[in-house]
């Protein structure tokens, strides 16, 4: 019976896991395929570097990502600013004017289906516009100014989780040996946070990244980003050379989680070393 | 100045009585700062979120009652100075009566919610075994396993759902392997059908289920399996027993992280799905982008807004009563 029962499970994830991974590794497979025709193998010239040689020729590629790339960093760095402010508010003043109003709106952006955050932000920005005249057009200013909104709410989770974990005996203690707020922020707690404050701007840059819907909506005719570009261009069919600039996205994204999972893995068992070794010591 | 202090802080941080005067000056002085710091803390984000956020939402509400016109943006005025200076208030109802009349746009809404629901299940069929194999693995597997699942968080979306432009076309692999079986003799059309949107749906938000399926199955206290088992109960019924209830909470979230996005879904339906795949997101963005018709867009948008509204307080008031019983 329970060989059965594990039997089912193993093979689920068997299923689940190709089902998951398959897609994308004909994908790599393909981007080395010289037809033109993506998916019909032409054995005689492949493997071929082809279609990565001329993806790095694209000029309209290369200046799309290199726009992508500045709009993510600024992106994720505001919204780390903001959330961080947002979950220290949230975290230790547990009562203020507008608290629940500020919980709903922190937490509403993740929830709500992108076109409706696109549509309203674009309405605003026009609104904006007419009334006091800025934004002037729409680019890679209302672009970010969207894109903090929403993935500012996501960073506020992640640092809040961290922030309710953090010993706050530690705190108290410098504010009762004097210590001004802003600076036990700095060297206190901020420290303890760093690496949840770390984490908080890899997501903020990634969805910005990767965002399309809202993205189209906040736009300019001049600025066009990663996303926008492979886009307009899938949506009339497959094309060769997204499939190697898939595999190079895929490829550094792989890099970054194995790397930073091994270290993670690494630092829980230090940690559970040390706190073995603290209770031999104690014991 | 105590005033002024108690005044910023909203009477909450008492500021100290007993010290000497000279102490109780400064006392008071940092107290003013901290709540002076205190209030920039809260207020930067807030009024972040009020602008950008809250603001737009009411303007999406002021357009979704006014009347297309032609010129920059497309929508008539909803505030209007008349001539004897009184502010006029035009709201038109005729927007929501047009979405609630035409049949395309109620189609659009119950096929989305379908499309979403169904693959919300099947999302869960499928999570459910691999979040269970991922919790109960040994230990250097789990970490392995937890991994691949957030893997395809950080790969681009857009990515993920033109990968199955390929497998899905007509001279893709799936056909190939398929008339190689002998099963079909020529390619049939998967690309640009409603299977296609199912399979993209499940597919792109299957990390999303499993993730809270494995955080609510990992803490499955495994001695109450024991007890069942020393009991007597056979495995099947330990899980619906035991094992289900106690995930409860672990499929109510999943089920909402990918029901919610899958309603509203674009990108999806506009790759993998054909020209009459309706999905409500698709529409949104036809009627402002195609027809220019910001108060239809808007009207629906609220409409939809107020749908996954009653979803996610229907869910959390049965979940409360679960709660409670």
């Amino acid at each position: 019976m329970n060989d059965r029962r594990s039997f089912f499970v193993l093979t689920m994830l068997v299923f689940g896991f190709a089902f998951l991974y398959l897609p994308i590794i004909a994908m790599v497979i393909y981007s080395f395929n010289a037809s033109r025709l993506v998916t019909v193998w032409d054995s005689a010239n492949s493997p071929t570097l082809a279609w990565y040689v001329e993806l790095f020729h694209n000029s309209q590629i290369m200046d799309a990502a290199k726009l992508s790339f500045r709009i993510a960093s600024v992106n994720a760095t505001g919204a780390v600013i903001l959330g961080t402010l947002a979950a220290f508010a949230l975290q230790r003043y547990r009562k203020f004017r507008g608290r629940a109003m500020f919980g709903l709106l922190t937490t509403a952006p993740m929830v709500l289906p992108e076109v409706i955050t696109g549509l309203s932000l674009l309405l605003l920005f026009v609104a904006l516009e007419q009334g006091i005249g800025w934004p002037s057009g729409r680019g890679a200013t209302t672009i970010t100014i969207a894109h903090m909104t929403f993935s500012m709410a996501y960073a506020i989770v992640v640092i809040q989780a961290r922030l309710a974990t953090v010993d706050r005996s530690l705190e108290e203690a410098a504010m009762d040996l004097g210590a001004r707020p802003w600076k036990v922020f700095a060297v206190i707690t901020l420290p303890l946070i760093a690496s949840a404050i770390a984490s908080a701007w890899v997501l903020a840059f990634i969805l910005s990244w990767d965002d399309i819907v809202i993205t189209s909506f906040v736009s300019g005719p001049g600025s066009t980003t990663l996303p926008q570009l492979v886009f307009s261009k899938v949506r009339l069919g497959v094309s060769p050379d997204i499939n190697a600039l898939a595999t190079i996205l895929v490829l550094i994204v792989s890099l970054a989680v194995v790397v930073a999972g091994t270290y993670m893995m690494r630092r829980d068992r230090r940690r559970m070393r040390d706190s073995q070794a603290a209770q031999g010591a104690t014991g | 100045m105590a005033a002024l202090a108690l005044l910023l802080t909203g009477g909450g941080d008492a500021v100290s009585v007993s010290a000497p005067a000279g102490t109780r000056l400064a006392g008071r002085f940092a107290a003013i700062r901290g709540a002076l710091g205190r209030r920039a803390v809260i207020a930067l984000p807030y009024a972040w979120l009020a602008v950008f956020f809250l603001v737009p939402f009411l303007i999406v509400l002021k357009i979704a009652f006014s009347n297309i016109q032609l010129s920059m943006p497309p929508v008539e005025p909803v505030m209007v100075w008349t001539a004897d200076h009184v502010l006029q208030l035009r709201l038109h109802f005729s927007n929501f009566t047009f979405v609630f009349g035409d049949e395309l746009y109620l189609a659009a809404f119950v096929n989305s919610l379908q499309v979403a629901g169904v693959s919300t299940l099947f999302a869960l069929l499928i999570g459910y075994p691999m979040a269970y194999g991922i919790a109960r693995a040994p230990g250097a597997w789990r970490n392995i396993l937890f991994l691949l699942v957030v893997l395809p968080f950080f790969t681009s979306f857009l990515l993920r759902v033109y990968a199955w432009m390929g497998l899905l076309g007509r001279s893709g692999p799936i056909n190939a392997l398929l008339m190689q079986l002998g099963i079909i003799h020529e390619p049939v059309q998967l690309l640009q059908t409603d299977f296609a949107v199912y399979l993209g749906m499940v597919y792109s938000y299957l990390p999303f289920m499993v993730l809270p399926l494995y955080s609510a199955i990992e803490k499955l206290d495994l001695t109450l399996l024991e007890a069942a088992a020393d009991l007597g109960c056979r495995p099947a019924k330990a899980f619906f027993m035991i094992t289900l209830p106690l995930t409860k909470e672990g499929i109510f979230a999943g089920c909402l992280l990918v029901f919610i996005p899958a309603v509203g879904e674009y990108v999806i339906p506009a790759l993998l799905g054909g020209p009459d795949t309706l999905m409500i997101g698709r529409v949104v963005w036809d009627e402002f982008f195609g027809n220019r018709d910001w108060p239809v867009a808007s009207a629906l948008a609220i409409v939809l807004l107020v749908i996954l509204a009653g979803f996610v307080l229907l869910l959390q008031r049965v979940q409360a009563q679960e709660g409670e019983a």
